[in-house]
């Protein structure tokens, strides 16, 4: 049974293009970008044309990409970096949605003394910009906030949050692992200072990142060692990744058009049809912007794991919000966050699209979800009433 | 992705006895739609009242809830209401094949369900978890109110499973799975059911001579801070004790943090509430 991956927010298929690409740097052109051989100089060239992909898809400069190994380093490399700066700054702000990668960090910050206000979100998983204007203040460091939900797909108004934050004179960070190549953005038209990026999530390998750094904006490394990355990301590239990654961005300013059409409207195919065919179900975040290729959606009086479950012995791959695990049986916090109901929240299963996945697979998912929702409602003590009454 | 046995896939795929029995004797339903688990037994016996005849259930929850359900209702046919009162939730997730420490309460649910059934058809009183719909007003305190589960459900659980730390009894019932905020508690029970005494009051000793007092402090820092500071990936080094001044050397995470003038704050702290009033703590270089 070929596999439907509908899970693109959790990684992404290597492009063949991007493997291609990396190949001959494992094997072949080895050498070490640093050495002062042509061997390892032409793998220096082959990085620097990366960061020019990189830059590229972002509107940026080349010097403002830094190669990092993964998304969460971008984003723990920014924020350390914004409270080494401001040393007598003792505010930090973000959101109650982001993911771990930002939410750990700051919450152990908290537990070290700073002060962390986590903004909150509305029902449709909606920012409220009057709440930043409130809370931010002269002693605020930096503003960590994402540029797309991963679990909703929702999507920040993350320059209209740099104009705020620019106005008290403190540095905006945003992780964009979900919304790099997935919709377009300009770097030299921004209020963003900082922002994380992630391969996997992108067609490029697992283990390979980037932040953006604006030309200015001061910076204090987290890796120090030897002057990789011009000091500010010490350790021997990645270069195969990097290469790949670099790859992967130039193909993701090519397919962009296609991911926010095509993609699109098999998403909004998927979402349609669901809602048609099957009685009370709620799309997470519905009214608010999304990712093009991102669906959140509920399934009352079902439990999530469920479904995951049958449409495994389906072959189709996708997400639940909740994690039904004891130590976190609450429902994600994302969902939490946005109040989304009890009922809703425990059964919210999120596909999450590529440029890969073809109309037939959304046909076949069309098909085949139905039953699994109604198997599953027959069987629960709490779905059958809703059941007979349709 | 879960770790289950094939027996649970097979049950969760194929569950046996899904459905309800309209003249059932007995009934029992157990969790909620908030709880994110919740199943409804129904039994119906023979005529002599004696055994159960069949068994059927609805589930709403994960996949091993669902197993563990199935597994319960092919359990319980042709037993005596006696022998099916004496499975144990740890006979139903052997039925299984076993299941994973953080599914564990999806076997309580069922063996719960199985108890509140037979105890209404008796006539007797459960004490169980107040979600149990007809048992709201019943005894016991309710210790995780994030799941609405009482002190003596938990004791009960405890016990029978041998459980010895928080986070087994959160797999086993879901009580501190979500705020959090019952774990001090459910230690305190665990303490109490496993016959360790619970903590005692610290009392501070009244004179301390200077060898005690050195002692006392060295033994604060190992036990009270200590293990504070490593959890967030610090650490502090006694430099020296000289009268009432503590000397600290920070390390690790610590060394150099912004917030360690904070932290000597919060030594000095638990320094003060352990040895004397006195104490006072410096940050030295070493
Ligand atoms: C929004 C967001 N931030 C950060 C990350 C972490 O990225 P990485 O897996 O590269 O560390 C992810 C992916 O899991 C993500 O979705
Ligand atoms: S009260 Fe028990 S987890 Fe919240």
């Amino acid at each position: 049974m070929k596999e439907i991956y509908l899970d693109n927010n959790a990684t992404t298929k290597v492009d063949e293009a991007v493997f291609e690409e990396m190949r001959p740097y494992f094997c072949e052109l080895y050498g070490n970008p640093s050495s002062m051989h042509f061997f390892g100089g032409q793998v220096q060239n082959k990085i620097d044309e990366a960061r020019k992909r990189v830059a590229k898809l972002l509107g940026s400069l080349p010097e403002e990409i830094i190669f990092t190994s993964c998304g969460t380093e971008s984003d723990n490399a920014a924020i350390r970096s914004a409270l080494e700066v401001f040393p007598e700054k003792r505010h930090i702000i973000t959101t109650r949605v982001e993911h771990p990668a930002v939410l750990t960090l700051c919450r152990n910050l908290a537990k070290r003394g700073y002060r962390v206000t986590e903004l909150s979100v509305d029902g449709e998983g909606r920012l409220d910009l009057g709440e930043l204007r409130k809370v931010i203040d002269n002693d605020t460091a930096i503003v960590s906030v994402m540029y797309a939900n991963n679990e909703t797909g929702v999507i920040f108004p993350v320059e209209e949050v740099g104009a705020i934050v620019k106005e008290k004179g403190a540095l905006f960070h945003t992780d964009a692992v979900q919304a790099v190549g997935k919709i377009p953005m300009d770097m030299s038209k921004s209020t963003i200072d900082m922002l994380a990026l992630s391969g996997h999530k992108l067609h490029a390998p697992k283990g390979v990142g980037a932040m953006y750094l604006r030309k200015g904006v001061s910076f204090r490394p987290f890796m120090v060692g030897g002057h990789q990355e011009r000091s500010r990301r010490s350790g021997t590239e990645n270069s195969a990744s990097i290469i790949a990654l670099g790859k992967a961005c130039e193909l993701a300013g090519q397919f962009m058009l296609d991911e926010n059409t095509r993609v699109k409207a098999m998403r909004d195919r998927l979402e349609k049809e669901i809602l048609a065919r099957i009685p009370s179900v709620r799309v997470n975040g519905c009214q608010a912007e999304r990712l093009p290729n991102t669906l959140s959606i509920a399934f009352e009086f079902v439990e999530g794991e469920g479904i995951l479950l049958l449409l495994n012995e389906k072959g189709i791959c996708a997400s639940s919000g909740s994690a039904c695990t004891s130590g976190s049986l609450e429902p994600s916090h994302v969902l939490r966050a946005m109040g989304v109901p009890f009922t809703c929240a425990h059964g919210s299963i999120r596909f999450s699209l590529s440029r890969f996945n073809t109309d037939e697979e959304i046909d076949l998912v069309i098909r085949e979800l139905p039953p699994v929702i109604t198997r599953l409602r027959e069987m629960s003590p709490f779905g059958r009433d809703l059941l007979s009454s349709h | 992705m879960w770790d289950y046995t094939d027996k649970v896939r097979e049950h969760f795929l194929n569950p046996r006895n899904v459905g309800e029995i309209k003249d059932a004797d007995a009934v029992g339903e157990v969790g909620s739609l908030a709880c994110g688990d919740a199943l409804k037994l129904y039994l119906k016996l023979d005529e002599k009242k004696e055994r159960i005849l069949d068994a059927k259930f609805q589930t709403f929850g994960c996949a091993s809830a669902i197993a563990s359900s199935s597994a319960l209702t092919e359990m319980v046919k042709g037993k005596t209401l006696e022998q099916a009162l004496h499975i144990t939730n740890q006979e139903i997730a052997d039925f299984l094949g076993g299941l994973p420490e953080e599914k564990m309460h999806c076997s309580v649910m069922g063996q719960e369900a199985l108890e509140v059934a037979i105890a209404k058809y008796m006539g007797t009183e459960v004490k169980s978890r107040p979600h149990d719909k007809e048992h709201l007003e019943m005894e016991g305190a309710v210790v995780c109110k994030c799941f609405g589960i009482t002190d003596l459900f938990l004791k009960k659980v405890i016990g029978a499973n041998k459980l010895n730390t928080a986070e087994q009894v959160t797999h086993f019932t879901k009580a501190g799975g979500g705020c959090g905020g019952c774990v001090p508690k459910i230690k305190e029970l665990i303490a109490e059911v496993i016959g360790g005494e619970p903590k005692e009051e610290y009392k501070r000793p009244e004179k301390l001579t200077n060898l005690r007092k050195m002692q006392l402090i060295q033994d604060t820092l190992e036990k009270e801070v200590r293990p504070l500071l490593w959890a967030d990936g610090g650490d502090l080094e006694l430099i020296d004790i000289a009268g009432v001044k503590v000397q600290i050397a920070f390390r690790k995470a610590c060394a150099g943090c912004v917030s360690s003038g904070q932290t000597a704050k919060f030594v000095e702290l638990k320094l003060r509430e352990f040895v004397a009033d006195n104490i006072i703590v410096e940050e030295v270089e070493g």
